[in-house]
């Protein structure tokens, strides 16, 4: 049985050595994440906005909906992707299945609902202070949306990072729509599943301290942009 | 001059056919025990080399890379179901299929042994001799391959183990490896096909029991996916894989790849 | 002839080319609330310039009433009639000071920057505007470390920046120390000689004789009481008027 002593000593000196196939894997995982995470944001922010401000019919019905959302497994979205992008599905002629591509949208899918739900909570409390104050100044719905959007910078940055620290750690989703080939759509969770069905549990553990250091590197930066943001008096 | 100047025109052709090669890739829907076993690891840098055509494999059971395939998923298709794959063909999503190589099944068991059946040859026996001991089986439960041999097995040893589901008979519902892990955490025999377990880095107590019985041979197949099912297959990139992997060169890499000395897989296509 | 042409186009984009708001007419102004009914019936009327302060015991409607001039709340019954302007346009060429401040995220000079640009007005006005409340060294600072009478002076400087024609300022001083009561004061009678119709809502009555041209009492939902200031304080003609200075006094 491997220690967990071993798995850290092997982390190190993988990434000491600054392995090729590592560093590709990472990068890998980083360039999807961050892509579905920026994706995510530009679709779920407005979103988020929209019903934090608009009052309509069956909004408590979308909020609902939204919620429910966050908790989407990632099994399920990949399943969906699948049968969209494969060559049997509708969208299968763009030929986007078992590429980086597939793997972004399908994380895009997955946070998403959390970016939305997330910030539409924080705009929310924001525009119910703000609301009456920018009525005084007849502000357009445009401007006050701007307004929020950027005072909220602070809290809207943390809720991106909490949709990137989903995306980054989910494997069900990425592993049906990328199929884990080496060198093209391998990613750290997807080859921490591969290397642990061939048993090398020492190489599952040691990627599966970089993805923790990168987990906690997330949190870190959550931590210091509440900080920043107090500094500012953001809070 | 002229020479030269042919000679830089020739260079230059030959670079740009590399490039245009070089950007070619094809997907081969294949099974974990091969992918697990490092079998591909080995393979496809080989012919890279030699076609500049990069293969993005997808590892999944038989079941699903022939599902997958018939989703037109793919280009080629490398599994070891052989009724299934010939019915793949017969459906007209495969082209032709050819027998590849071989590796054979065995089954592993703890060192305690409780079923008693460590040397046993006859593998129909061991079965038998596991239920009516009640010792633990761990059985992929999945649509592989693999799966499908076992199958056959308990049904030639007149035992129903999907009755005793869920006691001594566990069904883990994942891939080779995954199920050697769950065998081999709660002490249960699996059958296993040699390859992944040759290479399989988590083997604790567990040695082989059960092995060399002609019914535990495993067969692998080749078979190139249709264009006329799937128009986005890349026909020509595929075909040269599959020549590749039938030629001697491709046969002979198939012999020479070993794990701690031991050959792994058996190759068997047929002389032209 | 090319001064005259400068001049009209100067002219034609000032607000005094406008329709006049004022003098403001309202009547039979009721509002509810659930099943407490605020305003009652409520009649008023304020003339072209001055400062109106308006006084009550606490529930007597003085914050509503200023939301429903403003534009801000809809009236349940009634009239507010500034000489017949639709309710958009009449908000926009008006400014309230809250009571709490509620400022944006962002520095004292953002904070001024952002109603500016968002109002189309000249940018370049920030410092002075800065520095007509005595804000000028605090510019870059973040708008929500200020002081309390500093934030207060802010959210000031940010309603003259609109150029209001009617300033509302609904208790603006009521937690604040003696000299930032004072600074916000002057300000506000500066913006008053300059020409600024200021409706003041005060508990003080200290602050309401500084400022007051005129005086309206509430009481029971209506105008208890209109009265030029130097009429109302040596003698409030209804007794909860009375009452309300007596006890002011008295404390």
């Amino acid at each position: 049985m491997h220690s967990i002593g071993d798995a850290f000593g092997l982390a190190l000196s993988l990434v000491l050595s600054g392995d090729r196939d590592l560093l590709q894997i990472v990068l890998l995982s980083l360039r999807v994440s961050l892509t579905a995470t920026a994706v995510a944001c530009l679709l779920g922010l407005p979103v988020g906005a929209l019903v934090a401000i608009a009052r309509f019919r069956g909004r408590s019905v979308v909020l609902i909906v939204m919620n429910a959302l966050m908790g989407l497994p990632p099994v399920v979205v990949g399943l969906l992707v699948y049968l969209q992008l494969s060559r049997a599905g509708p969208l299968g002629f763009l030929g986007l299945l078992y590429t980086p591509t597939a793997m972004i949208v399908a994380q895009t899918l997955l946070i998403t609902p959390i970016v939305a739900a997330l910030s539409r909570q924080v705009l929310e409390d924001l525009h119910t202070e703000y609301a009456e104050q920018f009525r005084s100044l007849c502000l357009s719905r445009v401007q006050a949306v701007q307004a929020l959007l950027w005072d909220g910078r602070y809290a809207l940055l943390t809720v991106g990072l909490a949709g990137f620290g989903r995306a980054v750690a989910e494997v069900g989703a990425v592993i049906i729509v990328g199929g884990n080939i080496d060198h093209l759509t391998r990613v750290m969770t997807t080859a921490i599943a591969l290397e642990t069905s061939k048993g090398d549990l020492a190489l599952a553990l040691a990627l599966g301290l970089i993805l923790l250091f990168i987990a906690l590197g997330v949190n870190a930066a959550v931590q210091s942009v509440r900080l920043t943001a107090a500094r500012h008096a953001h809070v | 001059m002229f020479h030269k100047t042919l000679s830089a025109t020739a260079i230059a052709v030959t670079l740009a056919g590399a490039a245009l090669a070089q950007d070619q890739s094809i997907i081969v829907q294949s099974t974990t025990s091969t992918a697990n076993s490092g079998l591909y690891d080995y393979l496809l840098p080989l012919f890279q080399k030699e076609s500049g055509i990069q293969v993005n494999v997808v590892a999944v059971g038989t079941g699903q890379a022939i599902a997958n395939a018939r989703n037109c998923d793919g280009d080629l298709l490398l599994v070891h179901a052989k009724p299934d794959e010939e019915a793949f063909v017969a459906d007209g999503f495969g082209t032709e299929r050819t027998d590849l190589m071989y590796n054979d099944f065995v089954i592993v068991g703890p060192a305690g042994d409780p079923a008693g059946i460590k040397g046993m040859q006859d593998v129909q026996g061991a079965l038998t001799k596991i239920a009516d001991g009640k010792a633990m089986f761990a059985s992929r439960g999945d649509d592989s391959g693999t799966y499908k041999k076992e199958m056959q097995l308990w049904e030639e040893a007149s035992v129903d183990p999907k009755a005793a589901s869920g006691t001594w008979y566990r069904e883990t519902g994942s891939g080779m490896g995954a199920t050697l892990n769950a065998g081999i955490g709660m002490g249960a025999y699996v059958l296993t096909d040699r390859a992944t377990w040759i290479s399989f880095e988590n083997k604790q107590d567990y040695a082989i029991d059960v092995e060399g019985d002609t019914d535990m041979f495993n067969q692998y197949g080749v078979i190139p996916i249709n264009p006329e099912k799937c128009p986005s297959v890349k026909v020509e990139a595929a075909q040269t894989f599959a020549d590749w992997l039938l030629s001697d060169a491709g046969q002979t890499a198939i012999a020479d790849y070993k794990i701690d000395g031991q050959q792994l897989f058996f190759p068997n296509a047929p002389k032209e | 002839m090319s001064d005259v042409a400068a001049f009209t186009a100067r002219a034609a984009a000032a607000p005094a080319q406008m329709a006049p708001l004022l003098p403001l007419r309202v009547r039979g102004l009721t509002l509810l609330r659930g099943a407490t009914t605020v305003l009652d019936g409520l009649d008023l009327d304020l003339g072209r310039t001055g400062c109106t302060v308006v006084m009550g015991a606490n529930g007597a409607g003085k914050t509503l009433l200023l939301k429903l001039l403003h534009g801000l709340i809809q009236p349940t019954a009634g009239q507010i009639d500034w000489q017949g302007q639709d309710t958009a346009a009449v908000t926009r060429r008006q400014a309230l000071v809250f009571q709490t401040p509620v400022l944006l995220r962002r520095s004292a000079a953002g904070n001024l920057d952002f109603v500016l640009k968002a109002r189309g007005k000249d940018r370049g006005r920030t410092a002075t505007l800065l520095d007509h409340v005595g804000l000028a060294h605090k510019a870059q600072q973040p708008a929500r470390l200020l002081s309390g009478g500093e934030a207060q002076r802010l959210a000031l400087a940010r309603a003259l920046a609109i150029d209001p024609e009617v300033l509302f300022l609904d208790e603006p001083t009521a937690s604040l120390d003696p000299a930032s009561v004072l600074t916000i004061e002057r300000i506000v009678q500066a913006a008053r000689d300059r020409g600024v119709r200021i409706v003041f809502v005060t508990h003080d009555t200290g602050q309401a004789r500084r400022l007051a041209d005129d005086v309206v009492f509430l009481h029971g939902g209506r105008v208890a009481e209109h009265a030029a200031a130097a009429d109302f304080f040596p003698a409030p003609r209804h007794p909860a008027a009375r009452n309300y200075i007596d006890g002011k006094i008295v404390i």
